[in-house]
């Protein structure tokens, strides 16, 4: 063997070495710093995930564009009837009186709370747009309680990656990132526009996420999950959405 | 391949390897994204300006064509909810076309692609370069085109310029601008354009501009020989024996005036 073979053998074989250990490398720190969804396999699946990891570095703290009040939307448009189910039909006959928002999976403590509950802590409002994925958009201003109190008033633990929620409509549940779950305007929302959120935008409780599509602003909310995996949600997508062909992530 | 002896020519392809393969990749992102863009816009055919729109606001176009879901009251709905999938395939194939496209961009500043084969030679900035030009393809005698690339003439340069410099960036601007997590980092990215919905208005405008550009350049190539071209820009060589003529400057000189 001459030297030079020799030479651009060891060359090659760094080469592959370096570049086998670099994407290892890459894919592990993505792993480590939440950089990859959930519904990360298929054809599809690269393009959301450099979706999500180039808007994850750039957009962990920004804020979603808050409006003056004089532009909010005259005739927001409400794109949901009341669930058809019994149960809810029980709770509005009531008043919601006895609705609960469940808060369980990895929390210190796991508890339920009332809408009177999630009242009396502190409150937040934005006035924010909601951006349907058909195309269409309204502005509303939106009053809840930040998902973060309720997160640390049940102690939630520091290994959560994911909080899932639940409607009361049984096939429509979603989750999100701590970057998304701990972030000041996403909102436990049970007012609209000076009044109690309708049923139609989502009342009684709604998850507000401003920094999403509509999609990702769950309506009926009564559980919460936190956990540190997907894989034991529906079928380890992330929510209810890849299950019908849509993104996961929908910051776009 | 011709059974001439192509050494010259293959080592002077008509167009470059790079070239060839941004292009076929634009190509095929493109078509990606003008079929799921359409599956888009049929689930709300209605077009707004300013930062909101919905069914309940007056639009500024309403296309009067069947959509896909039933909160637009078309009144004939027909059409199956294709959303899901073309959303997934319209972001991928819009990496494709920025990776893509800044390869080509870098590529081109680097190699002198750009300056030597799309800006117009110095020479040709004028007015009457572009109307020698027009009025030629007007008698239906397009200009000739020599040498491949570096024979293009001053209405494909300029063509090709708007599309990769104003087109281009335009389509990717407005489409970030409907991105409820980026413009949360880069609000002008939407306010700048008038709001989200004058984004939404824009992004389909400037998608009909680049539908024109690549039906109008179908057309010119059909004109000037289709499967010379085709070829030429899958092997970088056309199929007629290689010009006996010597190499061509890379500045073409002024058309002699009739």
């Amino acid at each position: 063997m001459t030297p030079i073979s020799r030479r651009k053998l060891i060359t090659s074989g760094l080469a592959a070495t370096a570049g086998v250990s670099g994407l290892a490398v890459a894919s592990h720190l993505s792993r480590r710093f939440g950089l990859i969804p959930p519904d990360c396999a298929g054809p599809y699946g690269l393009g959301t995930t450099l979706t999500y990891a180039a808007q994850r570095l750039i957009t962990t703290h920004s804020l979603a564009r808050q409006f003056p009040r004089g532009m909010i939307s005259k005739m927001p448009f409400a794109n949901a009837i009341a669930p058809p189910n019994a149960d809810f039909k029980a709770h509005q006959a009531n008043g919601f009186a006895n609705w609960k928002l469940a808060v369980d999976g990895m929390v210190a403590h796991p508890t339920s709370f009332s809408l009177s509950d999630l009242r009396s802590m502190a409150l937040s409002s934005q006035i924010t747009e909601v951006a349907c994925e058909e195309g269409w958009s309204y502005i509303a201003e939106w009053i809840g309680t930040p998902l973060i109190d309720v997160l640390h008033s049940a102690g939630i633990l520091p290994q959560s990656r994911y909080i899932v929620y639940h409607s009361i409509e049984g096939d429509w549940w979603d989750s999100i990132d701590m970057a998304d779950a701990l972030h000041p305007q996403t909102l436990l929302t049970w007012g609209m526009n000076d009044g109690d959120l309708p049923v139609s935008f989502g009342g009684p409780l709604r998850l507000r996420v401003p920094r999403q599509l509509g999609y990702k602003s769950v309506k009926f909310i009564q559980r919460i999950t936190a956990t540190d995996s997907l894989k034991g949600f529906g079928k380890g997508l992330g929510s209810s959405e890849p299950e019908f062909g849509y993104a996961w992530y929908a910051g776009i | 391949m011709p059974r001439t002896t192509p050494l010259r020519e293959s080592e002077n392809p008509r167009h470059s390897a790079l070239v060839r393969l941004t292009h076929w990749i634009t190509t095929a992102a493109f078509f990606a994204l003008l079929l799921t863009g359409i599956e888009i816009v049929i689930s709300h055919p209605r077009f707004y300006w300013g930062e909101t729109g919905n069914v309940n606001m007056a639009p500024l176009v309403n296309l009067h064509i069947p959509s896909s879901r039933g909160t637009v009251p078309t009144g004939y709905r027909v059409l199956p909810d294709q959303n899901g999938w073309s959303r997934y395939l319209h972001f991928e194939a819009a990496w494709v076309l920025v990776l893509t496209g800044l390869l080509y961009l870098g590529a081109s500043l680097w190699n002198g692609h750009l300056r030597n084969h799309l800006l117009p030679p110095r020479g040709h900035r004028t007015w009457r370069a572009y109307r020698d030009v027009i009025a030629k393809y007007l008698r239906r005698r397009p200009p000739s085109e020599e040498s491949g690339a570096n024979g293009y003439n001053v209405m494909q340069r300029t063509a090709y310029l708007i599309v990769i410099f104003v087109l281009f960036p335009l389509i990717i601007w407005t489409g970030l601008a409907q991105s409820p997590a980026l413009v949360s980092a880069y609000p002008f990215l939407a306010s700048a354009l008038g709001g989200r919905q004058s984004a939404r208005t824009l992004h389909f405008l400037v998608s009909g501009a680049i539908l024109l550009f690549v039906l109008t350049h179908i057309a010119m190539v059909i004109h000037a020989g289709f499967r010379s071209h085709v070829r030429a820009m899958i092997t970088g060589h056309a199929d007629t024996p290689a010009p006996t003529q010597p190499a061509h400057p890379s500045v073409a000189p002024l058309p002699e005036q009739p």
